[in-house]
């Protein structure tokens, strides 16, 4: 049953980013640090893998002269994560019977 | 995985994007306080205008003296001010309990969302006492104020867009009704305010104390 499971997601961190990344339009790197309580190295780390496998979208602007770094789901990444939540939701529907 | 694991993962995920998307350190307990601070600054208001000396149930005063106005426009914006540094006071204690900060996007949101017809709404009142009609002031203050919670009921708990058109429907009202504006002002600043903060307090704020 498990290798119907998206392997993007196994790590926890990376279904967390995702699951705030869809029901936000976008969320900055230090906001998602704080929500999640990891380390800057942690989630920078989890971040670049799922930008490797094109589920979010990076967008650096300028706040003065700090760079602001924020994140949003891309299409496939939606699309992957609903399937994933459908995924849980099915498993735990034939459990039951 | 067994089947409490994958339900009780399944739903830490939908909590967390609940969690991300809404401002949740909203405090209850300080809408309480916000309606009790009204209806002390409506009583007050209310002994300024009609005072007490006459008998008959006349006036002492009446609004358009610029005296009482200015004692007026004082009380509500002392009544303003501490409501608002009450909120943020209480909503940021309530952050730090649940291990989360006050400035977040979704408290970003809310100021967005509640700030464009609150501000519309303070600077329309202002030209209305600057041009000396009165009538519409209370009610105003009712309906901006609704559509202000509709607006942000979007990124806090769902009561506060039933908050919202309840003032909404006080406000109109209100409108239709000249005369007893400091009435409905009470009604809805104060009682309202009393009302849901008691809902939101004990829904919401006991379970993080």
């Amino acid at each position: 049953m498990l290798e119907h499971f998206d392997k993007a997601f196994e790590n926890r961190v990376r279904l967390q980013i995702m699951a705030v990344l869809a029901a936000n339009e976008r969320y900055d790197f230090n906001a998602l640090k704080e929500l999640l309580g990891v380390t800057d190295g942690n989630l920078a780390s989890h971040l670049k893998a799922l930008e490797k496998v094109a589920y979010i979208e990076v967008n650096k602007s300028f706040v003065g002269r700090k760079t602001n770094t924020s994140y949003q789901a891309s299409e496939k990444g939606k699309k992957a994560f609903a399937k994933h939540l459908e995924t849980l939701e099915n498993l735990i529907k034939q459990q039951k019977q | 995985m067994n089947h409490e694991q994958l339900q009780s993962e399944l739903l830490s995920i939908r909590h967390l994007m609940e969690r991300s998307a809404k401002f949740i350190s909203l405090s209850g307990l300080s809408g309480i306080l916000a309606g009790c601070y009204a209806l002390v600054g409506a009583a007050l208001g209310y002994r300024e205008v009609y005072g007490f000396a006459s008998k008959m149930g006349y006036r002492d005063h009446y609004v358009t003296e610029e005296e009482v106005l200015v004692k007026l426009i004082v009380i509500a914006s002392t009544v303003l001010l501490l409501s608002v540094g009450t909120a943020i006071w209480l909503s940021a204690r309530k952050a730090r309990k649940q291990g989360q900060g006050i400035w977040n996007p979704a408290s970003r949101g809310l100021l967005k969302a509640v700030g464009v017809p609150l501000v519309t709404g303070g600077l329309f009142v202002l030209v209305m006492i600057a041009r000396g009609t009165y009538g519409l002031v209370a009610p105003a203050c009712l309906i901006f104020y609704g559509l202000a919670l509709v607006a942000g009921g979007q990124y806090t708990y769902r009561d506060v867009k039933g908050l919202g058109v309840l003032q909404i429907a006080l406000g109109l009202l209100a409108a239709c009704l000249p005369g007893y504006g400091i009435i409905f002002w009470s009604l809805g600043f104060g009682v309202l305010h009393i009302f849901y903060g008691f809902i939101m307090y004990f829904k919401y704020d006991r379970r993080v104390a």
